[in-house]
């Protein structure tokens, strides 16, 4: 391709807190009655005041941490003012240049290697929709989701194509479900993506002069297409040699495409200060290190651990570590079979394969589970030598089976067990001589 | 009989609890009081007739079953119309609000509650507290009861004239940049601008976040150290409360002031109209007499007070009124008045992309130094005297045409906002029949002592006898 | 005149009249004015004051308290319909 994408994103992650950013209504706001989950600060009336969640505090920079950004000691909130019916305050209490979280880095297949810019608190807006009321068009309003925790993700334009970006919202959605902030699920609104796309010519140093923000991205399965279709688009204009308009798009489910919003032409002044309702945040390195300390394994580190310790195939271990709670089941079970002879293998073929409920399964009675349907206890070169003269032992036993009297197989059975004084499983035993007696 | 509005809160408190006057009288009396009055000095803009005597009854079953009595049980107050009060209209004494009832209580407001008050009324106002007279109100100005060609002074207009002219026994207010000091000076009453954050804001409509102090005037200064032991403390809903533990600011309020250090700033002196600087002049020789010990100090940034000031607060202002835009509460932008949009526009301007470091952030740097004036000068003094505003209570109309004129009146308050330390205002004397107050200003969280001060001064000038001929 | 009043009442959300915009304007001139006083004061090794409590790490711990119902909520709203408040439609999509 002539040109190269210049790609920086913009992430936000709605936390799964029990209460909001700056208030203690629920922050689960999800399906519930319209404007049941408010107070006086979420709503924006007179006088009321914000005080910030420790615990949305302390997951924001769980989720730096965890993309490798240093957590400088001096943080603070600013206000960041600007009018829309789903702001009830007329600001934002936000982040502006002493975030929680900067300079950290991800590294993505084929060892590319993405700069995360800072990663810092805000709280969300309210829920607008649109509507018909007697005749007339309308918006409604929902602040139910007003001042709910957001951590913003920023990252430097080091994406070259749509796929790393998708590669990307994959691991921070897995990032935070292994951290247990949130689902981080696009279609529920829990992770919301606004890329920044331009383009260079191939080879040029340098950032382009310009860049176009996409938003309304409301789903994982648009991401490559929206970020594809603006690539191509902006293709086109330097094709006939324009520069493409510095500007807003918004991604249109229906038509497929980026469309230009008609949003105001000026940049938006935002009159950033800082927050005074709240005051500033001051770690000591000892919390810092706490905090660190008490980040569970990530995904990334998970995948290459089980790469070393089982001979799974990539494919297996990606299935395995998918999800936190499967890897740990999965450490879990193998620990136990570890006493029973039942290998990694044979518990990753079950969990992939057979997909039992591993909710309803522990991880021991799932070992216990393999072990009956194999016959591990005793070592197979010794089953196949008791099979093997029980067989010679009962002519008269296998030819009556081999006539049709398929009853004759459980003395047989029978047979087999005594000799392995238990060892071996019913089951398998029949199955065995059932193939052997073919 | 007495007329029971001339009572102090603590005379008031003493004769119902020894039974020598029942709750509902006290409170019909001065209920009476601010309804014949109210139209003369449009002082309430909604007067809680029912509610009052609800809850005098109330305070009255608890006297009768013996009870112990919290410290403010049946004492009519009235509240600046800037606090929210669940369940009864709340103005902002503005159009935008004219008839918001909110649907929760401020912090202060939930206190005195508990303390069993009987909540008279909700006072007038500089609209959103911006302005030095009660002139901004867009309710009408409220009147001096001295004089009542004469403004009462601002932004807490209506609590000044209220308790001065006995409809109340004591009013809540608020001060940034003076609102409370002024005009309890222009009105011969004890105000108090607490330290920032002894107090919590929860509740009460935000003007500057960081400056605004809520506070209260009342007659006397046992009275007003009373209403603070109740509204003083931390509060989770307010993250800029102090976690400090209160005082109690009662107890050895009559202590004396023997051998304190007390500064005059030269400063504040430099220009006053000589016949203000004389009673303050004055009132520092009978400090002396009574043991203190009275020195030259220097507050050399006192000058930038005023543009540190108005740069600052309509900064914060501008932010803080952007909720008022009529979609969940209220009438539109439209509706608010001139000076309220003149410092949005001012705050705007200054918080905006291009002028913040000039300005804002200026100003911010400034605002240290000013502190660090005043954190020096403690170090060689316990407490400071100074005038209140630099002149005496103005005729309606008379400065309304020029801000920056009205903003330069200011002078002698907004540094103690810039501080973020606590001053106590107190009668001083009069001048042509018209009261006029001084300040006593003391270092962070030392109201205690700036009421010990206060006390001796009162108890022997008696200056509170003095009643408005209304 | 030194602020460009009618772009800093779009930034401020208010309409002002073209009588309005010349006075505040003309007013607001002169206080600009007085403020260049404050360049008379060095400042260039001073930090700036943000918070004059010097307080520091006030927060809450992270607990779901009972709510205001939805007739508090919208108990001073002019316009509501079926438990959201109404406003006229919105054409562009938000800010973030």
């Amino acid at each position: 391709m002539k040109y190269t994408p210049v790609v920086g994103l913009e992430v936000h992650i709605e936390l799964y807190t029990k209460s909001k950013m700056f208030c203690s209504c629920s922050a689960d706001y999800f399906g519930k009655e319209p404007n049941t989950h408010t107070c006086p600060v979420c709503l924006g009336l007179p006088g009321a005041l914000p005080v910030p969640n420790k615990q949305a505090i302390e997951w924001c920079v769980a989720m730096g941490q965890a993309l490798g950004c240093k957590i400088p000691l001096f943080s603070k909130f600013d206000r960041k003012n600007y009018f829309y019916p789903d702001l009830p305050k007329g600001y934002q209490i936000s982040q502006y240049d002493k975030p929680f979280c900067v300079e950290g880095e991800v590294t993505l297949s084929g060892d590319k290697k993405i700069r995360i810019t800072r990663a810092h608190m805000e709280e969300d807006t309210a829920k607008l929709t649109h509507a018909k009321v007697e005749g007339k068009n309308v918006s409604l309003i929902d602040f139910n989701r007003s001042g709910v925790p957001l951590v913003e993700i920023v990252t430097e334009p080091d994406f070259e194509n749509a796929q790393e970006v998708v590669e990307y919202l994959k691991l921070l959605q897995q990032t935070a479900r292994y951290l247990g902030v949130s689902q981080a699920d696009m279609e529920k609104g829990d992770m919301r993506l606004e890329p920044n796309i331009s383009l260079k010519k191939a080879g040029e140093k340098g950032l382009p002069g310009y860049k176009v923000e996409v938003k309304n991205i409301n789903s994982f399965k648009f991401v490559e297409k929206a970020i594809s279709f603006e690539i191509g688009r902006q293709s086109e204009v330097l094709d006939i040699g324009q520069i493409p308009k510095q500007e807003t798009r918004g991604w249109n489910e229906q038509k497929q495409a980026t469309l230009s919003q008609r949003s105001k032409e000026e940049a938006h002044d935002y009159r950033y200060f800082p927050e005074p309702d709240i005051p500033p945040i001051r770690w000591n390195q000892n919390q810092i290190k706490e905090l660190e300390k008490k980040l569970p394994e990530l995904p990334q580190a998970k995948f290459k651990k089980f790469q070393k310790e089982y001979a799974l195939s990539a494919y297996d271990i990606e299935i395995l570590t998918r999800e936190k709670s499967t890897a740990d089941y999965f450490e879990e079970a193998v620990s136990a079979g570890e006493k029973h002879n039942v290998t990694a293998k044979q518990i990753a073929n079950v969990i992939i394969n057979k997909k039992p409920d591993l909710e309803k399964t522990l991880p021991a009675q799932l070992v216990q589970n393999i072990k009956g349907q194999s016959t591990q206890n005793i070592k197979q070169a010794d089953l196949d030598k008791i099979l093997e003269e029980v067989l010679k032992s009962n002519p008269q036993i296998v030819d009556s089976y081999k006539a049709g009297k398929i009853n004759a197989i459980q003395v047989l059975i029978g047979k087999v067990m005594q000799q392995t004084k238990g060892q071996a499983s019913a089951n398998e035993v029949k199955n065995i001589l059932e193939k052997l007696l073919s | 009989m007495v007329d029971v509005t001339n009572l102090t809160l603590q005379d008031a408190s003493k004769m119902l609890s020894s039974k020598q006057i029942k709750a509902k009288e006290l409170t019909e009396a001065f209920l009476d009081r601010t309804k014949k009055l109210n139209e003369k000095l449009n002082s309430f803009i909604t007067i809680t007739e029912d509610i009052a005597l609800k809850q005098a009854e109330k305070v009255d079953k608890l006297i009768e079953g013996n009870q112990k009595l919290p410290p403010l049980a049946g004492m009519p107050i009235g509240v600046k119309d800037l606090f929210c009060t669940k369940g009864i209209k709340t103005t902002a004494a503005s159009k935008v609000l004219e008839n918001y009832v909110p649907a929760y209580d401020s912090t202060v407001v939930s206190k005195i509650k508990d303390s069993q008050t009987v909540i008279l009324g909700k006072t007038n106002h500089d609209a959103w507290a911006h302005g030095a007279s009660g002139e901004n109100s867009d309710f009408g100005p409220t009147k001096n009861p001295y004089d009542l060609e004469r403004v009462p002074g601002g932004s807490s207009s209506g609590s000044a004239a209220a308790v001065a002219s006995g409809q109340c026994i004591a009013a809540l207010s608020t001060d940034t940049g003076g609102s409370t000091r002024q005009p309890a000076s222009f009105c011969n009453l004890v105000g108090i601008k607490p330290t920032y954050g002894r107090v919590s804001r929860y509740g009460v409509m935000a003007m500057a976040s960081s400056l605004d102090t809520i506070g209260h005037m009342t007659k006397t200064v046992w009275d007003n150290a009373q209403i603070l032991n109740v509204t003083a403390g931390n509060d989770t809903n307010d993250a800029t409360t102090s976690p400090r533990p209160v005082e109690d600011y009662i107890k050895e309020i009559e202590k004396g002031v023997k051998g304190k250090r007390i500064g005059l700033p030269r400063e504040y002196f430099d220009g006053l109209d000589p016949k203000i600087k004389s009673v303050i002049d004055k009132a520092s020789k009978e400090l002396e007499n009574l043991g203190a010990i009275i020195s030259d100090i220097s507050l050399p940034h006192t000058q930038y007070g005023i543009a540190t000031y108005y740069i600052i607060v309509p900064s914060e202002i501008s932010s803080n009124l952007a909720r008022y835009d009529g979609i969940r509460y209220g009438n539109g932008r439209d509706s608010f008045g001139a000076e309220a949009k003149r410092r949005i526009i001012l705050g705007t301007f200054a918080l905006s992309s291009g002028y913040y470091d000039a300005y804002y952030l200026k100003a911010m740097k400034v605002r240290r130094l000013i502190r660090d004036d005043f954190v020096n000068a403690f170090k060689n003094v316990d407490a400071i005297i100074a005038p209140v505003s630099p002149t005496l209570p103005f005729k309606i109309g008379e400065k309304v045409n020029d801000p920056l004129t009205m903003y330069l009146a200011d002078v002698y308050t907004v540094n103690v906002n810039l501080a973020g330390i606590p001053s106590l205002t107190v009668p001083a004397g009069f001048i042509d029949g018209l009261p006029v107050g001084m300040q006593v200003i003391g270092p962070d969280f030392s109201e205690k002592l700036l009421y010990q001060i206060g006390s001796a001064y009162e108890q022997k000038t008696k200056w509170y006898k003095s009643k408005p001929n209304i | 005149m030194k602020i460009d009043i009618s772009h800093v009442a779009k930034l401020a959300n208010l309409k002002l009249s073209p009588a309005e915009e010349k006075k505040f304007g003309d007013q607001l001139d002169e206080v600009l004015d007085y403020f260049t006083k404050l360049n008379e004061v060095k400042t260039e090794i001073v930090q700036p004051i943000d918070h004059i409590t010097g307080l520091e790490n006030v927060q809450r711990q992270d607990v779901a308290q009972p709510s205001l119902s939805q007739e508090e909520a919208l108990s001073a709203t002019r316009k509501t319909h079926n438990g959201f408040i109404q406003v006229e439609a919105i054409l562009e999509s938000g800010d973030h």
